[in-house]
């Protein structure tokens, strides 16, 4: 089996899903380990909230949301299919608008500071 | 795994990710709000410190988050690893487990 | 015509190598006809199955260029790239030689499955009244004319990744059956299909659906069993 096989919407999607779900799973830590920096006292969580203002930091952020917003889409694709047995277009149109849509809205809140 | 244990699994990932999806959407609000007011540890910590409702919240969020991602993680190591049987599941335990900790003890210490 | 198409044959077992052919290119072609032309005029030592060659029986599927396909439904303009085909046999199958592969996995796949019907234990008094637009029916309806041809098994990663794994063909049986009223054997068939070798393995990457000649949808049939399992397991009957 090869590429060819796999070059279709659906395979997409999984590999999106897989690829995002494994990426936000070892991110999960550091966000955890960043926020308990709160139990320590506010002057290093301000000290780590400034450091997220490096524009690399916002980067890494902004790629974070689309990850979340496609792994969200694609996981609301998923219990549709499987549990609504709705054609196959329409599974692939809500992820595709509602990814976008989710993912656009949220760059242009947070790039509007 | 027995055919009982795969269908628990499966029912598991589902009922977590409806969850999840609903957390998420009120996570990324709040975030964005707590942004466009300020963020600094003492707006974000007078906003969040003995709330029990965030609290609550956060607790069923990191939960419901930690057992996707341990699912998650099984499958996929047992699907595109040769590893597999009782130690993976131990490991995926472990890591649910490592993230319900980490992700508690942050929700406290923001939220309690 | 004078074009001439290049064509890659696997040629051997497991282990083998592609051989090319030159094959004159007509106006009206099929990949069957190709392989066909290469046996009776180029190379009578390749091994190949075909049977009705008008797309009815599904003995002549195979790789072509990558993708699994019914050679004899394959017209050479829709596939062929730079002049050239490549030929192989179906994946996730042991190859006996050639372009012939050995598909005993695949129907014992099916039998494991559960995918036969079981009658009840007593005959009933009168025919089963069926109605045809029933839920049930229309779900069982959808998924019956698999032929076995075995292009959704060679299709699916799934498939690749876990020798177990059931596959699509002998699952999306599996589904037909749950929904036959008359069937009495949805218990161990639950059982069966249930696991980490069987519906709980699918993850809707869809080549399956997306490779059936026959437009069956086997994702949304395991999505069916997973939805049965589930129910069943909540119930206390898995």
């Amino acid at each position: 089996m090869t590429w060819r096989a796999r070059n279709h919407p659906s395979y997409w999607a999984f590999a999106l899903h897989r690829v995002s779900g494994l990426l936000l799973a070892a991110f999960l830590p550091f966000h955890f380990w960043a926020l308990s920096t709160a139990i320590t006292g506010a002057a290093r969580l301000d000290a780590f909230l400034d450091w997220t203002r490096q524009p690399l930091v916002i980067s890494a952020e902004t790629g974070l949301v689309i990850l979340l917003a496609a792994h969200l889409t694609g996981g609301l694709r998923l219990l549709a299919l499987e549990f609504l047995a709705w054609p196959n277009w329409q599974k692939s149109a809500v992820g595709l608008s509602a990814g976008i849509s989710l993912a656009v809205g949220l760059l242009f809140l947070l790039n509007a500071l | 795994m027995t055919a009982r244990a795969e269908a628990s699994l499966w029912i598991v990932q589902r009922a977590t990710a409806v969850v999840l999806a609903l957390a998420v959407l009120v996570h990324l609000a709040t975030i964005v709000y707590a942004v466009r007011t300020g963020l600094s540890a003492v707006s974000v910590l007078a906003r969040t410190q003995g709330n029990p409702w965030w609290l609550g919240f956060y607790l069923v969020f990191v939960l419901a988050a930690a057992l996707h991602a341990g699912v998650g993680l099984r499958t996929i190591i047992r699907e595109m690893t040769p590893w597999r049987g009782p130690s993976l599941d131990i490991a995926a335990v472990c890591a649910s487990l490592f993230l319900l900790v980490a992700g508690w003890r942050a929700a406290i210490g923001l939220f309690a | 015509m004078s074009e001439a198409i290049e064509v890659a044959v696997w040629r051997g077992g497991a282990a083998g190598s592609l051989r090319s052919y030159s094959v004159p290119e007509q106006e009206s072609q099929t990949v069957l006809d190709v392989v066909t032309y290469i046996q009776r005029h180029l190379d009578p030592s390749l091994s190949y199955r075909f049977a009705c060659r008008v797309g009815m029986c599904g003995s002549c599927a195979m790789t072509v260029n990558g993708v699994a396909r019914w050679t004899c439904r394959t017209h050479v303009r829709k596939v062929v790239r730079r002049g050239r085909i490549e030929l192989r046999p179906l994946a996730n199958l042991p190859v006996i030689k050639d372009l012939v592969t050995d598909m005993t996995a695949f129907f014992e796949k099916w039998t494991r499955a559960k995918g036969a019907f079981v009658p009840a234990a007593t005959v009933p008094a009168d025919f089963a009244m069926v109605p045809p637009e029933s839920r049930e029916r229309q779900a069982a309806s959808a998924g019956i004319e698999c032929i076995g041809c075995g292009v959704c098994y060679a299709s699916c990663d799934v498939v690749a990744w876990n020798p177990d794994y059931l596959g699509p063909a002998a699952l999306n049986r599996a589904w037909t059956l749950v929904n036959d009223e008359r069937d009495a054997g949805n218990r161990e068939r639950l059982a069966a299909v249930a696991g980490d070798a069987g519906c709980h393995a699918c993850h809707s990457h869809r080549s399956c659906a997306e490779r059936c000649p026959k437009s069956i949808d086997p994702t949304g049939s395991i999505a069916g069993l997973k939805r049965a399992t589930a129910w069943a397991l909540l119930r206390g009957e898995l």
